[in-house]
């Protein structure tokens, strides 16, 4: 087994401990590279089917193309997709620097949809690698009432033991991409041939490297416009990934609280 | 598929960075990735500028701490993985915190590591944290250890100090049975010996710690050994039934029959069912499966698919080492499922045998294992269980206790069959598959126990029992166990001497703690005048258990005396009356504390409902009120 049959062996197991554990449970899909890699697992760990629903939290400010994705891959590998919206960014947290709190109103359209569907697991995409905050997560990360994220208060997780939820009103954030690393990713849709949106290829010297809402995100100089060539770029690169996310670089603490409130 | 496959890479060799707060973890990461040139851009005066913030130079910690606590505190909360390449090799550091609260961050970082820095400052030596940190090296099964002597520029680089504190290291490690790879004498801070060799240090002719980490040996395979394949699941997908698992070592191939669990049927593997694959007939250790079986019999989760010549060891009682996780200590009679593998058995602590002492790492025998100990136990099974013994390097034998809330409270490597003994210790309690979560969900709200204390007459029972109807109403299962109604059947035996008393409030207790499991909320309405009574109920009952003071000024409650107690003591016809010639202790903290003489009784009733349904959470039980 090569490195990315590990990760995919590890991943496959860790859905299935949730789908075993946790009910109801759903799937996180941003529409991203990474929540399409996801699905892809889920449909190898239950032969080619993806036994929960899959949630789309809309913010509205998503790019026309992945609107489009959506409605293309929701039929093709044949979903029960679940839509939510978030609110105005008015009724989120005014202290929170101004693209924070634009990505917040995503929390709390999360939120809104974990209670709605009364749900005991949500299955996220995030990687250690994109965010030192994250680094700190667990792969079944369990959220009190109102969602909070207790980073000073987490479960012991070892030898592929994960906590699960004890009390009413939880729910645990299932993490199984936690150990991929952004050029795993791509190697690994290289590898499976898994579709993406075209965003993230070159198109006049620029591709997006991580997929935001639009005003929040921007592209970085690139030409790469295959799979192939995007890795390549990656084993020379040393920027971040997550470098054209603004909400990231407002202040020293801004993802750290977002994350804390129950951002991904 | 396409031509363009990337090359396959091995897998990242997870390295585990270990030892006392304050001895130079941190830094000696951010020196590691600083001097090997894999910090990605912008990263360095990003540290710069948080360090400067703080009125510091440049703190390497900064780095891993990449949460505002830990910058502030200058403590590492949270374990944190760092992706790290040398040459063609990549490795994952992970940083474990030194800070003692915090093992169970320590252990959820370093379980899966191939290989272990131990940090020791050369002028401090091995310290509790180094102690307790190399002892869970041991019972996790890591074999490949550095040990890095740090801050050696304070011993000015001296071979013969540094030698000095190296071997008694070195003694200290070898009661745990931990033999070292090597001893890098370095300083983190100045980069000796780290990436680059020191030019102070000639007489050091050991690799750096780059050279060492280069060293460590990739994860043997597991694939030769005999088969061990825990049910993970069992689906029925277009009238198929697929048994999946992850094969923990061993190999399978279609053909091959396997033993299924305790009850041991034997199986063909039919299929190996994939999707978007090509064909598969055969898997190894690592891979996570989906076979179906002929005969197909129904395996459950928790079995284990195995060889016939090749069977696990089978038992009841098991001896383990443990290393607690909770910050209670924990006694004999206490009662958790074991989880090994995806196998979940209900367990009581039958003894412990013994309880290593931190000081100088012996082992003891013990009545309770301490927070946050290390122990060697017996655990009783409620029925025969499967399981290989703890094998280093292999997943066999890693057990895990979880409480009654599904939480994991300690780790247990699996040493082997323990003897049958007679006596208190043939005890088998057997504990409940339903836990206190599925309870909670059915009824709406959580079990508790409210233990009402306080001076004859002050109306603790009239309370309980407002409370009780108050509670009712709004949908909580709930009941109260009062002095007189316990002394009138399960009690009647008893008197009121001190010894009596005692066993009074333990009945009670333990009742109402079977109540409290079973889900229901429990109001006990007892005198209880002593602290210690208090503290044996709650160490009896454990987890939500409240203490609630009936506050009430004995003047009154001699002047309401509505059993004509008071009266019978004043006149001498009682001995030992509490409150008249037997003392009461009132509690120094109790959860809450309810005067009965400001407030109408409604209003007090009100007040105790409401504090009994924020702790068991009856929010959350929704339509279910009774009209």
């Amino acid at each position: 087994m090569d490195d990315l049959d590990q990760l995919e062996a590890q991943s496959i197991f860790i859905l299935r401990e949730a789908y075993r554990k946790l009910k109801p449970l759903a799937m996180l899909w941003s529409l991203g590279k990474d929540s399409n890699v996801m699905i892809w697992l889920a449909r190898k760990a239950f032969l080619g089917r993806v036994p929960f629903p899959v949630m789309h939290v809309d913010t509205g400010k998503k790019f026309p193309e992945m609107y489009k994705f959506r409605d293309e891959y929701t039929k093709k590998w044949d979903l029960e997709l679940l839509l939510g919206d978030c609110p105005p960014v008015e009724d989120i947290d005014p202290t929170l620097p101004p693209a924070a709190r634009s990505a917040a109103r995503k929390t709390a359209g999360l939120a809104a949809m974990i209670d709605k569907y009364k749900l005991a697991g949500v299955i996220a995409g995030i990687r250690r690698d994109e965010q030192a905050t994250r680094a700190k997560e667990r792969v079944f990360s369990p959220r009190g009432s109102g969602h909070k994220w207790d980073v000073r208060n987490q479960p012991p997780e070892f030898w592929d033991q994960y906590a699960t939820p004890h009390e009413p009103g939880m729910h645990v954030r299932v993490h199984p991409l936690l150990s991929w690393r952004e050029i795993d990713i791509w190697r690994y849709i290289e590898r499976e041939n898994i579709p993406l949106v075209d965003l993230y290829f070159a198109k006049d010297g620029k591709r997006y490297r991580s997929l935001g809402d639009q005003d929040i995100t921007s592209p970085v100089e690139s030409n790469a416009v295959t799979v192939a060539e995007v890795i390549a770029e990656l084993e020379t690169s040393r920027t971040s990934e997550r470098a054209g996310r603004a909400m990231d670089h407002e202040s020293e603490d801004a993802f750290e609280r977002l994350r804390v409130a129950g951002y991904l | 598929m396409s031509t363009s496959i990337p090359a396959p890479q091995e897998a990242a060799t997870p390295i585990v960075i270990v030892g006392h707060v304050d001895h130079g973890k941190s830094t000696l990461i951010g020196r590691l990735l600083y001097d090997t040139d894999s910090l990605p851009e912008g990263r360095v005066a990003q540290i710069i500028e948080s360090s400067k913030k703080r009125g510091l130079t440049i703190e390497w910690s900064f780095l891993l701490d990449s949460l505002q606590i830990e910058r502030d505190q200058g403590v590492t909360v949270d374990s944190t993985r760092i992706p790290f390449r040398l040459g063609e090799r990549q490795f994952v550091i992970v940083d474990a915190p030194g800070h003692r609260q915090f093992l169970r961050n320590m252990i959820t970082g370093a379980a899966d590591a191939e290989a272990a820095v131990l940090v020791i400052d050369a002028n401090e030596g091995a310290q509790e944290q180094t102690r307790r940190h190399a002892m869970l090296l041991r019972l996790i099964g890591i074999r490949h250890v550095i040990v890095l002597m740090n801050k050696v520029d304070i011993l000015d680089y001296d071979q013969h100090k540094i030698e000095k504190a190296e071997r008694e290291v070195t003694e200290l490690l070898r009661q745990l049975e931990i033999e070292p790879t090597v001893f890098v004498p370095a300083s983190a801070r100045e980069g000796d010996n780290i990436a680059s060799r020191s030019d102070r240090m000639a007489w050091y002719k050991g690799p750096t710690l780059t050279e060492a980490l280069a060293q460590v040996p990739a994860p043997s395979s597991r694939a030769d050994l005999p088969l061990r394949l825990p049910v993970q699941d069992v689906y029925r997908f277009d009238s198929k039934r697929v048994v999946v698992g992850r094969i923990e070592r061993g190999r399978i191939r279609v053909g091959d029959e396997v033993v299924v669990g305790t009850h041991g049927a034997r199986a063909r593997i039919a299929t190996i069912e994939s999707w978007h694959t090509a064909p598969q007939v055969a898997a190894v250790a690592g891979q996570s499966v989906a076979v179906t079986l002929e005969p197909d019999v129904i395996p459950d989760r928790g079995d284990f698919l195995f060889p016939a010549s090749d069977a696990p060891l089978r038992a009841a009682r098991i001896r383990t080492r443990l290393f607690w996780l909770r910050q209670e200590p924990l006694r004999v009679g206490e009662s958790f499922k074991l989880r090994l593998a995806t196998a979940e058995h209900q367990v009581t602590v039958a003894a412990i045998d013994s309880v290593v002492r931190l000081e100088d790492l012996t082992e003891h025998p013990a009545e309770e294992v301490p927070p946050e100990g290390f122990a060697e136990i017996t655990l009783a099974v409620s029925e025969t269980m499967l399981f290989d013994p703890f094998l280093p390097g292999t997943a066999d034998g890693r057990g895990v206790l979880v409480d009654r809330n599904q939480q994991i409270v300690g780790g247990a490597p699996l040493v082997g069959v323990a003897e049958s003994v007679a006596g208190r210790n043939a005890i088998h309690p057997t504990g409940s598959g339903v836990s206190l979560w599925d309870r909670a969900q059915a009824k709406g709200h959580r079990g508790g126990v409210f233990w009402m204390t306080g001076l004859p007459g002050a109306g603790k029972s009239t309370l309980a029992r407002a409370a009780e109807n108050r509670l009712f109403a709004r949908g909580v299962d709930v009941s109260v166990l009062d002095g007189d109604t316990l002394r009138a059947g399960l009690c009647s035996d008893l008197g009121f001497s001190e010894a009596d008393r005692r066993e009074n409030v333990r009945r009670a207790a333990a009742v109402a703690r079977i109540l409290a499991e079973s889900g229901q909320v429990v109001i006990v309405a007892l005198i209880s005048p002593t602290i210690a009574d208090r503290e044996l109920a709650r160490q009896i009952v454990g987890e939500g258990f409240h203490e609630i003071f009936i506050d009430t000024p004995q003047a009154t409650c001699e002047q309401r005396d509505p059993k004509g107690l008071y009266a019978a003591a004043r006149a001498g016809k009682i001995a030992g009356f509490t409150g008249i010639d037997a003392p009461y202790e009132a509690p120094v903290d109790p959860a809450l504390r309810l005067e009965t003489t400001q407030q109408g009784s409604d209003e007090t009733a009100a007040r105790l409902a409401s504090f009994i349904g924020d702790a068991i959470r009856i929010d959350n039980a929704a339509g279910r009120q009774r009209s």
